[in-house]
C-alpha cells in the first residue's frame, strides 16, 4: 500500500498533520505505534532542539521527541495548525 | 494467611507512583530488577485485614517493544504471575493509555483498571462511562484521584475481589485477522505442550508470530531459572529461595 503525504521531518514547526502511515518494520514500527503514531491520529510539530534534531511532536496528548531517522519515515497530510 | 501480590502497571506520568506511595506509605523499599538496571519499588499495604505486597513496575507505554523497562514490566507479569495487575490509566488521555491496558488484558484477566487523575478530567469536562468500559473490558474499572485520595476504598475492594477469586474475569479477547488467528491456532498446541498451562499461551503464540526475540530470550532464561529455583528449594528444604 502506497503511503501518501509528506514525512514528519519535512513538516513545518507548528503545523498539524493527520498520520497516513509509515515506512518502518519490526520492533521500531511497533514502538512508534505504541507511542501513538497511528494512521488517522493527528500530530503537531512542536519544536526542534537547538541543533535541529531531535524534534518534539505532540501526539495523543503526549510530547514525544523523534530523531530524523524515525520522523523521516512517518508520513502525514497537513490539516492545519499555525505553521510559519 | 496468604499475602496477595499486586503489580502496578501504567504509562509514565499517570500518577501510578503517587497511588503506590499513598497505599504503601513508609512500608516500602526500592530494589533492582535482576540482571537489569531498572529500579523498582516494593511495599506492603493492608485492606480489610488482609496484607498485600505491592510492586511498582516501570512506567511504560507498551509491553511489546524492547527497552529494558518494558521487558522488566512484561517479564514480571508473565513470570511472577501477580495475583492482581493494577493498570493505572490517565483519565485525561484514555485513548493513549488503553493501549497498555489491552496488552495487559491479553496476558492476564486478573486485572483491575484504575482510572486516575479523575479530578483533572472533570475539570476538563471529560465524562467517563465506567460501567460501559468495565463491560467491554471484562474487568473492574474504577475511577480515582490518588492526589485527592478519592475512590481508593472502592479500588481496593475490587482488587480484593480479583485477588481472592470472587470476581472471575472474562477479559476482552481481541480477535485478529483470519490469517493471524490461523497462525495462533497452529502454534497454540505447541506452546501449551512446551510451556505448560502456567503461561498465557495465546499471547505467547502472538509474540512468536511477531518474531519477538526478546520474549524468546526471557523464556529461555526463565526455563533455566525455574530449574535452579527447584534445586535450591530441594536443598534448602523449606527455606525461601528468594530475597
Amino acid at each position: 500500500m502506497a503511503v501518501t503525504g509528506i514525512p514528519l521531518s519535512e513538516a513545518a514547526k507548528g503545523s498539524v498533520l493527520e498520520i497516513s502511515g509509515m515506512n518502518v518494520q519490526g520492533v521500531m514500527r511497533r514502538r512508534l505505534l505504541d507511542l501513538g503514531f497511528v494512521p488517522g491520529n493527528t500530530v503537531e510539530v512542536l519544536r526542534s532542539s537547538p541543533l535541529g534534531d531531535p524534534t518534539a511532536f505532540r501526539v495523543s496528548n503526549t510530547t514525544i521527541a523523534l530523531r530524523r531517522e524515525e520522523s523521516s519515515l512517518i508520513f502525514g497530510n497537513p490539516i492545519g495548525g499555525n505553521a510559519r | 494467611m496468604k499475602t496477595y501480590t499486586v503489580a502496578f502497571a501504567g504509562n509514565p506520568n499517570t500518577g501510578k507512583s503517587t497511588l503506590f506511595n499513598l497505599l504503601t506509605g513508609m512500608r516500602q523499599h526500592t530494589g533492582n530488577w535482576a540482571g537489569k538496571t531498572v529500579v523498582t519499588a516494593e511495599g506492603t499495604f493492608t485492606h480489610n485485614g488482609k496484607e498485600y505486597r505491592a510492586v511498582d513496575l516501570p512506567g511504560t507505554y507498551s509491553l511489546y517493544s524492547n527497552s529494558a523497562d518494558e521487558e522488566a514490566a512484561r517479564d514480571y507479569i508473565i513470570f511472577e504471575k501477580p495475583d492482581v495487575t493494577l493498570v493505572v490509566l490517565d483519565a485525561t488521555s484514555l485513548e493513549r493509555n488503553l493501549n497498555l491496558a489491552l496488552q495487559v488484558l491479553e496476558i492476564t484477566g486478573r486485572t483491575v483498571i484504575c482510572i486516575n487523575l479523575m479530578d483533572e478530567a472533570r475539570r476538563l469536562g471529560i465524562d467517563i462511562d465506567l460501567k460501559a468500559m468495565s463491560k467491554r473490558l471484562g474487568v473492574p474499572v474504577i475511577a480515582i484521584s490518588a492526589r485527592n485520595r478519592t475512590g481508593i476504598k472502592e479500588l481496593l475492594n475490587q482488587v480484593e475481589r480479583v485477588a481472592d477469586g470472587t470476581f472471575a474475569a472474562e477479559p476482552l479477547r481481541i480477535p485478529y485477522s483470519e490469517e493471524i488467528e490461523r497462525g495462533i491456532a497452529e502454534l497454540l498446541p505447541l506452546v501449551e505442550q512446551s510451556l505448560g498451562a502456567d503461561y498465557p499461551a495465546r499471547w505467547i503464540a502472538l509474540r512468536l508470530l511477531d518474531g519477538d526475540e526478546s520474549l524468546l530470550a526471557s523464556l529461555r532464561r526463565e526455563s533455566l531459572g525455574i530449574k535452579s529455583t527447584i534445586s535450591k528449594e530441594v536443598s534448602g528444604h523449606g527455606a525461601t529461595a528468594c530475597h
